[in-house]
């Protein structure tokens, strides 16, 4: 047993931070602001190998572990939320089942590729009438002589603007038990628009966009994994997208903290630092042992990961205590800052929108309890350990 | 990163969990009724190395000193999963006193007295806190004044863990009180001594099974080969065994919690309301995913501090969080627990009202939850 990072990890983990205080964190009140990312963002974490960190290097990647790439999300998701959620949506959710469920065709076509951030990846499962429940999703998927044809809409499709390499979910035998199939689609094929972008409430300069599938014919070998499996896959692949969002909230909150610390120490009022008050101090104390439980959490889910271990649950709890606990932190956060807080001059205001998201996508807070106490009550030794 | 347990110390736990399951829970009631432990229990709790965790095999304790804290920590897990009280006896014999003694003593001190206490032959007590002093440690009043070689000590403790079946104490007392917390030297007592007095037991919310009790003492005479440490660093060795201890509260809230949680599922798996077990309504789902949760969360904060301390790391700050957040968890877990048993919860009929009397003490002994904030942020505003 033990909770430190290795010399390597820590060897990234420095490189990561000097990057992060360098590019990211200095203009992320301007991609909040002009909800964007600057021109040459993705180039520049492509060239640190952000986009493949634990792709193994036969297909393009950094070849680095799971835990090394779970803690690149947490520095970034601390340097700036909107940046974290691109690079994590990108692994979790496109490169990751890709790895897990493609053939060594898909693997060679995508990987490379995505590695290097020449593409980015998205995910599409989320339809307008279908969010936690899934499997009601009605895009479908018709086989054909030329290949499989693509009609529905989906939405909410986290990095759909920047994407070229989509992981869509739609149904192919609607009478069937198992009716949904994965496909890995081409955002330049034709048929297939980008429809509208949200405005939203925080991680602004993240895209969520709405994708329109009109008689979108894709080959044949764009099936990803088993015909009819393709909620297994979308299941399988959220379990690991839920420790990334875990990564993004501890990243979020740490900054929340070192930002309140800062203004706890130099604030002066009734002629002491503010950090002098107990009130102030209990804050701090709450935040630093919430974020320490959630951080811990977090590893351990990654590390199972890692290791092969079953390990959804886990994430589950994972990414319900982080999310929660972000939503909390932040809030503090604020409340340390005053008046300040609620402006946009100071940094905690945007911190408590861009961690609003984490208990809502890849799957709410409800539907992590639900996942959390369907093992609990269905094998009760689990709770023991 | 690894977040496996050590092979042995798993075999450990298993081996614990048993003898909790067999030799604990079926008396756990009576003994929290009756404010009592049998002495059989500490021979077996002695005879399962339980008593000698923290101390190296040289002097009779474990045999895996590598993995202490580890180790003690599962230990405190899986006895607090059944009795609190009984957690709470081993918790201060090792926590409190053989580790002031391991810290601090001398070699003549451990020859003397650490195999003893070591096999549960004796059983260990320490006291600081007073009648006047509890958060406010150093503001203690009990006196030391020179006796030739010796010290005559005078005063009152309060609140003493063990206090009625110890044999040996380490008490905190003053031999310069001008100068404040320097001025505070540890002595060993020893129950015979003269002029030294066990009070009453008192009657408590939880714990119930653990006795706590007053010390009175009236010009008791301790050598100097009584003084353990050196002279007016009594309470700067004294933080060193708090910060350690704190660990062991923090693995004993999670045996009450794991404590709640089990016996919550299997009760929401077995109770019928409106034609399904209650197992099925989400309101009861979700405090079920809430305690696991958080019960997860303070385990591994209490193993990350533990072997910080068995690889010799400054854990004090994870100490302090782990302790926090693991004590108040078990006292939400407990309310929740009884919360999802219903009537019967609140009946002792059901264990979970008295997890929950036990988990309060978490956050008031060793450091209440309050003090381990200030230490907390106080440690978060000093780093900057
Ligand atoms: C910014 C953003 C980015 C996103 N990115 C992606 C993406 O990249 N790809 C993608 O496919 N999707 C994405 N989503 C969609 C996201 O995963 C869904 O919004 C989420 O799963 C919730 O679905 P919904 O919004 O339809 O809410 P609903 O499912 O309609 O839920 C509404 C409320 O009801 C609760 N609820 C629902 N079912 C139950 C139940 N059985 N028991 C108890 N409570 C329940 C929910 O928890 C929630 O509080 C994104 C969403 C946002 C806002
Ligand atoms: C069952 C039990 C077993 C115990 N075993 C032992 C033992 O074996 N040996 C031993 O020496 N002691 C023991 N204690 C004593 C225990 O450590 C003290 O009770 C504890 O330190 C709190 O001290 P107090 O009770 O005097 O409360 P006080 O210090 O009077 O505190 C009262 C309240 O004020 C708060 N408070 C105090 N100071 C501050 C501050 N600066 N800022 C904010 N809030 C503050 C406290 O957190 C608490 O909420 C035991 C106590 C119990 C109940």
């Amino acid at each position: 047993m033990d909770f430190r990072f290795t010399d390597d990890q820590l060897a990234m983990r420095d490189v990561v931070r000097d990057f992060c205080n360098e590019e990211i964190a200095p203009k992320a009140a301007w991609r909040d602001e002009t909800h964007s990312f600057e021109d040459d963002l993705i180039a520049k974490l492509g060239s640190l190998g952000l986009f493949g960190t634990y792709v193994p290097e036969a297909y393009g990647g950094s070849g680095q572990d799971y835990i090394t790439y779970v803690m690149t999300v947490e520095e970034l998701s601390r340097a700036c939320g909107a940046t974290g959620i691109l690079v994590s949506a990108h692994h979790s959710l496109c490169v990751d089942p890709i790895l897990h469920f493609g053939t060594e065709e898909q693997k060679h076509k995508y990987l490379p590729k995505l590695s290097s951030g020449e593409w980015i990846g998205c995910f599409s499962l989320t339809e307008p009438g279908s969010g936690s429940d899934a499997g009601a999703a009605r895009c479908t998927a018709k086989e054909t002589g030329e290949g499989w044809v693509i009609n529905g809409t989906k939405n909410f499709v986290t990095n759909g603007r920047e994407a070229h390499v989509i992981v869509l979910f739609a149904v192919t035998d609607p009478t069937s038990k198992h009716r949904m199939s994965a496909f890995i689609v081409e955002k330049d094929t034709p048929g297939c628009t980008l429809g509208k972008l949200e405005t939203k409430l925080g991680i602004k300069a993240s895209s969520t966009a709405e994708l329109i599938f009109e008689n979108c014919v894709v080959p044949h070998d764009a099936l990803l994994g088993e015909r009819g499996r393709g909620l297994n896959v979308a299941l399988a692949t959220l379990d690991g997208g839920r420790i990334g969002v875990a990564a993004q909230a501890v990243g979020i909150s740490q900054a929340a903290l070192d930002f309140a610390v800062d203004y706890a120490n130099t604030r002066v009022q009734f002629n002491q630092p503010i950090g002098r008050f107990q009130a102030i101090q209990w804050k701090l104390a709450d935040m630093a042992t919430n974020l320490a439980a959630a951080r811990t959490l977090m590893y351990r889910a990654a590390w199972l990961k890692q290791n092969k271990q079953p390990y959804g649950p886990e994430a589950a709890m994972a990414k319900l205590f982080a999310s929660e606990m972000s939503n909390r932190v932040t809030d503090a956060a604020i409340q340390v800052y005053g008046g300040y807080g609620y402006c946009a001059d100071y940094p905690a205001e945007r911190l408590m929108r861009d961690a609003r998201i984490t208990e809502l996508y890849e799957g709410t807070s409800e539907i992590q309890r639900l996942v959390i106490a369907r093992k609990l009550t269905q094998e009760p030794a689990w709770a023991a350990r | 990163m690894d977040f496996e347990l050590p092979e042995e110390v798993a075999a450990f736990r298993d081996t614990v969990r048993k003898f909790a399951a067999e030799r604990i829970r079926p008396h756990s009631r009576q003994w929290d009724r009756d404010q009592t432990l049998p002495d059989e229990l500490v021979t077996e709790l002695g005879q399962l190395g339980l008593m000698g965790l923290l101390t190296p095999e040289e002097y009779g304790g474990s045999k895996h000193p590598e993995h202490g804290y580890l180790l003690n920590a599962v230990v405190m897990e899986e006895l607090a999963r059944q009795d609190g009280g009984v957690a709470l006896l081993v918790a201060a014999h090792n926590g409190l006193c053989l580790s002031h003694l391991n810290l601090a003593g001398s070699e003549e001190q451990k020859k003397k007295y650490l195999p003893k206490l070591a096999s549960g032959e004796w059983v260990g007590a320490w006291g600081l806190t007073e009648p006047a002093s509890g958060s406010d440690a150093a503001a203690l009043e009990t006196r030391a004044v020179r006796d030739g070689d010796g010290w005559r000590l005078t005063g009152h403790k309060m609140f003493i863990t063990n206090g009625a079946r110890a044999r040996v104490y380490v008490v905190m007392a003053k031999t310069e009180p001008e100068k404040g917390p320097k001025g505070i030297s540890a002595f060993i007592v020893e129950r015979e001594d003269e002029g030294f007095v066990v009070g009453a037991k008192e009657d408590k919310l939880g714990i119930r099974a653990s006795d706590t009790v007053p010390l009175d003492l009236d010009n008791v005479y301790c050598g100097p080969e009584d003084l353990v440490g050196e002279y007016n660093k009594g309470y700067a060795d004294a933080l060193r065994v708090l910060e350690r201890g704190r660990i062991g509260i923090g693995a004993l809230s999670l045996g009450l919690a794991r404590g709640c949680l089990e016996e919550s599922i299997a009760y929401a798996n077995g109770r019928i309301a409106f034609g399904k077990p209650i197992a099925a309504q989400q309101a009861i789902q979700f405090m079920l995913a809430d305690m696991a949760t958080e019960l997860e969360a303070s385990r591994l904060l209490v193993w990350d501090a533990a072997r910080s301390l068995d690889l010799g790391e400054d854990a004090r700050q994870k100490a302090s969080i782990a302790k926090l957040f693991a004590s108040e968890m078990a006292t939400r877990a407990g309310l929740k627990a009884i919360q999802i048993h219903g009537g019967y919860g609140y009946t002792k009929d059901m264990p979970v009202e008295r997890y929950m009397r036990d988990a309060k003490l978490c956050e008031i002994g060793e450091g209440s939850s309050e003090v381990q904030r200030i230490l907390i942020a106080r440690h978060l505003l000093e780093a900057k």
